[in-house]
């Protein structure tokens, strides 16, 4: 029974959420069974905020367990090192610096170049990552948010 | 992504799936109070075509709720674990009353407080008021334990608890909608029963045997055909779990036998027993208080717990795997990420520069502005519970000696002046100290904390929709407050350091109500404020009261942007 564990981290208003709603959605629509958790509210405020994916045959528990993340995709440099103890030996660490400086048209949309560098460790089909990422975000942002993923899906493969 | 009514497998998390349920169960009314991790049940429900509404706080919501369920129509009330100590009065004599409709309340507990002053188990309250409680592992069995909760609610016409915890509310899992047929359609009609519905001493002493005796039917119901789910497994060990910890437990021991419990009020002992008798050794996992723990020791089965330190805190897969393998040495501490705080631009931030420089003591309450507490501000003394800014501030006064009792302010948000500190203020007013008092509202206009509802102090309805607003100011001065002052935090004439400074030498009581709209929520609030404008004005055929609407609405935006 095999389990893919992700953790995205980042500050509040980085779009963590949102980048693991999107990650969730499109494992859930290559047909595994997914499980996403993470904590709203006062933590939200600006400070730290992580959520934990989830995705296989099937799924138990929706929390991650301590350092046994396959994956930690970060959105922020000064939130790397607080995480890092989360991923597993030999597991994938993904930092902004993915990302070059400038290429982005629009800062916002790190969190969806991220998932693009990402869907290149993952097994999961373009079309469901870019279906997934539409699916969440007002249809006048989805050309952006094309060309954001792009950039992180080139990233990663050049 | 949004929630759909006929979608037939879809990924959401528990609070959008008891939305979802509430849709399929034909409920007439949704009410409730904002709370971390509750709120999006109602927010959703409306999305879906429900009828909700939010209420001042917990309380009038489940006296609400009863209402509709006197009727003869369903209502869920919705509220996060300290909400329902706000409820606790309807909740307790609710219990000995007959319904019709089925009443459903949702406690949204917090175990580790992610957004919670404390992390109290609302499973206490299930044994304590008498009414049976439902435990879902993941949005799937919130989806269906909302309509069994339903259920149960009006086979035995009695207030059902759908307990729900941070990582069923918020996790998303995937769920199948099955709408169950045994959900009839019901239409709303008042049937007279005096005797079931007035507590009076005469009619509450038979209640108070009925009810006992629903527990015992819903009791052997449990045991008969309840919620429960044998894994099967291994004879060696048995885990007995509820709610999520029971999806925690069996990842962590999947070679073991699990009986995950779904109806943990009136619990189903017979098969509990039985499954004791199957296995060699039986050990409870549960989150929070000892509780099944304690219930099962009470009823003579031998059943192992948990160390203390399981009581702090959210359990999780490590967590169990330790407690499971008696493991005491020290867990890992997670690093402490960077602390949240006031947005840049929040006009609290002010205020609480104000009361920081002038080294008063402050009386602090629930929202936002409680990070008022943190540096570089380090501006408030006490935060207890809803409202408590105005009583705990009072009774500072009264205490202190002079030279401090001048320096005690209470600081209250909008929202939570009108869940609980209306009373508090009557207080204020009747029972003045010696030293007067300055209560601060800081209205923000909004809900803030929760993620920006609306209250009766916005004028608005849980949809946005323009209604009659609450006046701060005149409801202040009506309750025989002696100087009431409104401010806007951003006009720079106004030096609140000064004004507060001024009003703390006076023996008088004083409420300052600090108007700027929360950073976050002004965008929406103007486009919230333009859509009833442009309804009145649709509205009025006559030329002058357009005008008016058009001066009033520049007016309006004046305020905003300034």
């Amino acid at each position: 029974m095999h389990i893919t564990n992700i953790i995205i981290a980042g500050l509040g208003g980085q779009g963590v959420i949102t980048a693991s709603d999107m990650l969730a959605d499109a494992a859930f629509r290559a047909g595994f069974d997914v499980k996403k958790s993470e904590l709203h509210g006062m933590s939200q405020r600006g400070g730290s905020v992580t959520s934990d994916v989830r995705f296989g045959d099937k799924i138990l528990s929706p929390m991650v367990p301590f350092g046994e993340a396959d994956v930690l995709l970060v959105l922020e440099e000064t939130q790397v090192e607080l995480n890092r103890p989360c991923l597993r030996n030999g597991g994938v660490l993904l930092t902004p610096d993915c990302i070059a400086p400038g290429v982005l048209k629009n800062k916002k949309s790190l969190n969806v170049a991220m998932l693009g560098c990402l869907s290149v460790v993952l097994d999961i089909p373009k079309a469901h990552w870019l279906d997934a990422v539409h699916a969440h975000l007002a249809e006048k942002l989805h050309r952006l948010n094309d060309e954001a993923f792009a950039v992180g899906r080139h990233a990663t493969t050049s | 992504m949004t929630v759909h009514s006929l979608e037939p497998r879809q990924l959401m998390s528990g609070d959008d799936a008891v939305a979802l349920a509430c849709i399929h169960a034909g409920v007439c009314l949704g009410t409730g109070y904002p709370g971390t991790p509750s709120t999006e049940i109602l927010e959703t429900f409306n999305q879906l075509g429900g009828k909700a509404q939010w209420a001042p706080n917990e309380k009038v919501a489940l006296e609400v709720g009863l209402g509709v369920a006197f009727a003869g129509a369903r209502a869920i009330v919705t509220m996060k674990h300290v909400g329902l100590n706000v409820a606790a009065d309807p909740l307790f004599t609710a219990a000995y009353t007959d319904i019709d409709g089925g009443l459903v309340i949702v406690s949204a507990d917090d175990p580790g407080m992610a957004s919670s002053q404390n992390e109290q188990d609302n499973r206490y309250y299930a044994r304590a008021a008498g009414v049976p409680m439902l435990e879902p592992t993941d949005a799937q069995q919130a989806y269906d334990y909302t309509l069994l909760a339903f259920w149960v609610a009006e086979r035995w016409k009695i207030p059902v608890l759908l307990r729900l915890t941070t990582r069923v509310c918020h996790a998303k899992t995937v769920v199948k909608p099955r709408p169950s047929s045994a959900i009839a359609p019901v239409s709303a009609s008042f049937r007279r029963d005096i005797p079931a519905r007035v507590m009076i001493p005469a009619y509450a002493k038979p209640a108070h045997r009925r009810l006992r005796d629903k527990l015992a039917a819903i009791a052997a119901w449990n045991d008969a055909e309840g919620p429960v789910e044998d894994s099967g497994g291994s004879a060696n060990c048995g885990i007995i779990a509820t709610g999520v910890a029971a999806m925690h437990a069996r990842e962590a021991a999947p070679t073991v036998r699990h009986l995950t419990v779904g109806m943990t009020y009136p619990l189903p002992l017979q098969r509990i027993r039985e499954f004791a008798s199957e296995v060699k050794q039986l050990v409870v996992v549960e989150e929070g208080e000892p509780l099944l723990y304690e219930a099962l020791r009470a009823a003579g089965l031998p059943v192992i717990g948990k160390p203390d330190r399981y009581r702090f805190g959210e359990l999780d897969v490590a967590r169990v795997r330790r407690l499971l393998a008696q493991n005491n040495s020290p867990e890992p501490v997670p690093a402490k990420g960077k602390p949240p705080e006031l947005c840049p631009g929040c006009a609290h931030r002010t205020v609480f520069q104000a009361l920081h420089d002038l080294d008063c003591i402050v009386a602090g309450d629930i929202g936002c502005y409680t990070l008022g507490v943190l540096p570089p501000f380090s501006a408030m003394d006490t935060c207890v519970c809803m409202g408590a800014s105005v009583g705990v501030g009072l009774g500072l006064r009264h205490a202190l000696p002079k030279s401090q009792a001048r320096r005690v302010v209470s600081v209250i948000g909008d929202s939570t002046f009108v869940h609980s500190g209306l009373t508090g203020l009557a207080e204020m007013a009747y029972n003045p100290p010696p030293t007067g008092h300055l209560l601060l509202i800081l209205d923000n206009g909004t809900t803030a904390m929760t993620g920006q509802q609306e209250h009766p102090g916005t004028g608005r309805t849980l949809n946005h929709a323009a209604t009659h607003r609450l006046d701060f100011f005149k409801v202040c001065q009506a309750l025989g407050i002696h100087n009431v002052q409104l401010f806007s935090a951003n006009d720079r004439e106004v030096d609140l350091k000064t004004i507060i400074a001024d009003q703390l030498t006076r023996s008088e009581t004083a409420v300052f109500i600090i108007q700027q709209p929360c950073v976050l929520a002004a965008p929406k609030i103007r486009l919230y404020e333009q859509a009833a404008v442009n309804e009145t004005v649709a509205k009025e055929s006559c030329s002058a009261t357009e005008s008016c609407a058009i001066a009033a609405s520049s007016q309006l935006f004046q305020l905003f942007n300034e």
